[in-house]
This record gives structure tokens, C-alpha cells and sequence, in this order.
């Protein structure tokens, strides 16, 4: 799967140095490469694996979002949009991503619309069930003070929608950052990267340095889910405690 | 569209011969999973103990990703059956442990009291009327499980296990965009069949009582907590 490395001119990683002065050939894991090639390898892979995850995200949460208030009142749509969901998730993702490379060819058009086909699946369906799971309570409260149907679905549902919403970010960005890394044997991006070359070279010290920078991303990108989680829904934790 | 269809006919034999390492390799990959998985989140739920412990093991595991899994894997313990067994295995543990923990903890005390109050021991409350309970939530996290490991299970061609579907997906040189999709469309349908047999073994596991209670009272716990998915 090297086909890709070649044929791309995107502004990415340089071909890594493979012993360094203090390195055995043999050696499990070589720390003086690990820093020889931080600047010109890993590290850019690092900041390219966070932004292909980020373009992904954001840019499924406002189409899924949009397509949930849309679907909010559409049984038909919604029902179809799932049953899609579920299908995708059967897919090899290497597959999947392959399948959009006559249109887009080997590029990061290719590798985000596959990702964001992911992201939009898991975020629409978390999106509409919070949209609907909505206390009837409140919305009858709404009711009561005259609010019309589309206020309460933007200003009551919406917010109150706002848990199961940020559950679907949680799984979805650690799924991103699962695939994306696979998504590197299509466009030569992200810690993926570093990966394959990796494999095919079976240089134990990038395979170690890549694999764990890639784990890492996505435990520091869990954490941080969660804290926005707390931080946009304080009132989940206060009838918790209280 | 037509060298699609002709692909299945031109290399019958091969895909017949893949599927079947395909298949062996995600049924081994599930049945390690459920078999770490059932017995600690079962014990774990009975003791209504350690559910933080469980719930960050669980959320810690699913967001590993499986090709990293497999790079280190390469550097530690090499090429093969087990660098490619762990990474599935981690993918679907998860699943397993958290929806068995979550259904045998979520049993009714009433009726675990009850059974308590009739002289049974923990072990039988366990087997006799948590796990029975426990069932459709179970299955549904192997259920979900299967789909993943069986989906992810081509990235075996990058591990070093050769003779999978993974063969031709990761291979469009070789076998083209035709091959890759018809490769992946058997996997595909391994996942729907799976999921299929999975859900008619639960159909027969399920104790008569909590179907027919199942059947009685339609959509009132039949969707419990989802399954987080964390395909690669």
C-alpha cells in the first residue's frame, strides 16, 4: 500500500532517518530516533492525524445536526438514515475509503469524506434520540408558555439534547481516530503514516514511537471529550449529586 | 460494474478460501473476547463492586486503535496469529465486558432478594438468575462485537497473517477496485450472517419468562444503553 506515498504533493512528512549515530540495528526502541525525527516526522504527523480528526468531527456534527432537527418530524428520513448506519459500520473501512478514490482520487477529499461518513452516522443517531428523549415535562412546560413548535425544538429540545449529543462526539472522535490512521494507506496523512511505513520496513523503534503517539491521541482526545462534556452539561452532574 | 461480478466468478476458489480463514479468524477473535469478558463483567456485576474500574478499563479499551495495536504488537511480539488475535480481541472485549457488567449490576434486587430469601448461594444467584436475565444485553454487546471484529479483521493482511480477506482488500494493485469491493462486500455479509446467528442462538438462550415479558410490555426496556461502537 505504498502506491500513495508517491503520487501525492501535500505538505507532510519527510522520509525518516533510520539509524541514528546511537542506534543498534537491533535495538527494540531507539530513543535518540525518536528524537532525531520528532521535528521532521512524528511530530508533523501528530498535528496532521489532530486536524484530519477535527475536520471530520465538525464538519459531521453540523451536517448530522442539521439532518437530525430535519429529521426530528420525518420518520421516514429517519428511519432510513439509521438502517444506512448500520450498514456502514459492516464495511472494511480500507474498502470504504478505496471506493470514493475514482472521484477524489488519492487525497485528503478522499480520506475526509470517509471519515466523516463515520462520524455523521454516530452523531445523527445519538443527536435524534437526545432530540427525542427530551423530558415531556419541558416540553409541555413550553407549550404552556406559548412557545411554537420550532422554538421549542431549538430552544428547549436542543439544549436538553445536549448529553446524548456529546456522548455521539465522545465515540466518534476516538472512532476518527482509529480510522484515520488505516486511512493513511490511501493519503499519506496522520500517524498513519508512520505506520505503514513502519510495517513494510518492520523498524520496531517507529512502529513503537507511531503506535503509541496514535494511542495517546486518542486517550488525551477522550479526556478532553469528556471535560467539554462536564463543562456544556453542568446540570447532568448537579442531579447527580444532589 | 461488470468486472465486479465477474470477479466473483474468476476467483471463486481463492475468495471461497479466504472467506473461510476470514471467518475462522474472527469466530477465534470473539469467542477469546467473550470468554474474558463474560466471567469478569458477570462477577463484577454480581459484586455491585468496582464499576468505575470496569467502566474506565472498558472506555480506555475502545478508544485504543487497532492498527497501533498492531504496530507495537509487531515490534513486541512480531508478526502473525496473535499480533492480529490480540488487536480483535481488545477491539471486542470491551463491548462484551461493559454490556455484561451493565446487565447483571442492572438486575432487579427485588429479585435477586428473592432468590437470596429462597436459600440459593451467590454462585446460583449468578448462573440461575442474573446471567439468565442478564441474556439479551449480553448478546446484543456480541452481537455488535461481531460485526467490528469481523470488519477490522482484514487489517490481519498488516499484522503478517496472509490467507484472509484482507488479502485483496489491501491489495488494489493486484486485484483492482472490482476485487477490493467484492471482497468486501463478502465481508459484509459475514457480518450481517454472524449477527443473524448470534441473534437466533439468543432467541433460544433467552429463559421463556422474560420473552414472553419481553413481548408483553414492546419498547419499554427492549432499547437499553447502545453498545458504543469503535470500529477500525
Amino acid at each position: 500500500m505504498t502506491t500513495a506515498a508517491g503520487a501525492l504533493d501535500l505538505p507532510t512528512q519527510v522520509i525518516p532517518i533510520f539509524e541514528g549515530p546511537q542506534c543498534a540495528p537491533d535495538q527494540l526502541f531507539c530513543w535518540d530516533w525518536f528524537t532525531t525525527n520528532w521535528p521532521t516526522i512524528l511530530g508533523p504527523s501528530l498535528v496532521q492525524h489532530v486536524y484530519i480528526t477535527l475536520i471530520a468531527v465538525v464538519i459531521g456534527l453540523v451536517i448530522s445536526l442539521a439532518a437530525a432537527l430535519f429529521a426530528f418530524s420525518r420518520s421516514w428520513f429517519a428511519s432510513g438514515f439509521l438502517g444506512f448506519s448500520t450498514f456502514l459500520y459492516t464495511i472494511p473501512s480500507l474498502a470504504f475509503f478505496l471506493m470514493f478514490v475514482p472521484i477524489t482520487g488519492l487525497s485528503l477529499t478522499t480520506i475526509e469524506i470517509g471519515l466523516t461518513s463515520y462520524t455523521l452516522l454516530l452523531l445523527f443517531r445519538n443527536s435524534l434520540t437526545g432530540l427525542r428523549t427530551v423530558p415531556r415535562s419541558a416540553v409541555e412546560a413550553a407549550e404552556g408558555m406559548g412557545l411554537t413548535p420550532n422554538q421549542i425544538l431549538f430552544r428547549i429540545r436542543l439544549p436538553l439534547a445536549l448529553p446524548s449529543i456529546m456522548a455521539g462526539i465522545r465515540v466518534s472522535v476516538v472512532t476518527v481516530i482509529s480510522l484515520a490512521t488505516v486511512a493513511a494507506s490511501v493519503a499519506p496523512l496522520g500517524l498513519g503514516k508512520p505506520i505503514f511505513d513502519a510495517i513494510h520496513t518492520v523498524f520496531s523503534t517507529e512502529l513503537i514511537s507511531a503506535g503509541v503517539l496514535t494511542i495517546l491521541v486518542a486517550l488525551v482526545a477522550d479526556v478532553l471529550v469528556v471535560g467539554l462534556q462536564r463543562l456544556v452539561t453542568p446540570w447532568t452532574r448537579a442531579r447527580r449529586t444532589s | 460494474m461488470s468486472s465486479y461480478f465477474a470477479f466473483f466468478g474468476d476467483n471463486a476458489a481463492l475468495l471461497a478460501e479466504l472467506t473461510l480463514v476470514h471467518i475462522l479468524l474472527s469466530v477465534f477473535a470473539l469467542a477469546v473476547a467473550v470468554v474474558l469478558a463474560i466471567p469478569l463483567g458477570a462477577w463484577i456485576g454480581h459484586l455491585h463492586r468496582f464499576s468505575f474500574a470496569v467502566v474506565s478499563v472498558g472506555n480506555v479499551l475502545r478508544s485504543l486503535p487497532t492498527l497501533a495495536i498492531i504496530a507495537i504488537g509487531l515490534a513486541l511480539y512480531g508478526f502473525g496469529i496473535i499480533n492480529i488475535t490480540v488487536a480483535l480481541v481488545i477491539l471486542g472485549f470491551p463491548l462484551v465486558l461493559t454490556n455484561t457488567f451493565t446487565a447483571v449490576e442492572g438486575v432487579d434486587p427485588g429479585t435477586v432478594e428473592a432468590a437470596r430469601g429462597m436459600g440459593m448461594t451467590g454462585w446460583q444467584i449468578l448462573t440461575r438468575v442474573e446471567l439468565p436475565s442478564a441474556i439479551p444485553l449480553i448478546s446484543s454487546g456480541i452481537r455488535t462485537s461481531w460485526v467490528y471484529i469481523v470488519a477490522t479483521a482484514y487489517l490481519a493482511t498488516f499484522a503478517g497473517q496472509q490467507g484472509t480477506l484482507g488479502d485483496i482488500i489491501s491489495n488494489i494493485e493486484g486485484y483492482g477496485l472490482s476485487g477490493v469491493l467484492a471482497a468486501a462486500t463478502i465481508s459484509i455479509l459475514l457480518a450481517f450472517a454472524g449477527d443473524a446467528l448470534l441473534g437466533l442462538a439468543e432467541r433460544a438462550l433467552t429463559p421463556t419468562g422474560l420473552r414472553l415479558l419481553a413481548e408483553r410490555t414492546p419498547a419499554a426496556d427492549a432499547e437499553p444503553a447502545p453498545a458504543a461502537p469503535a470500529a477500525a
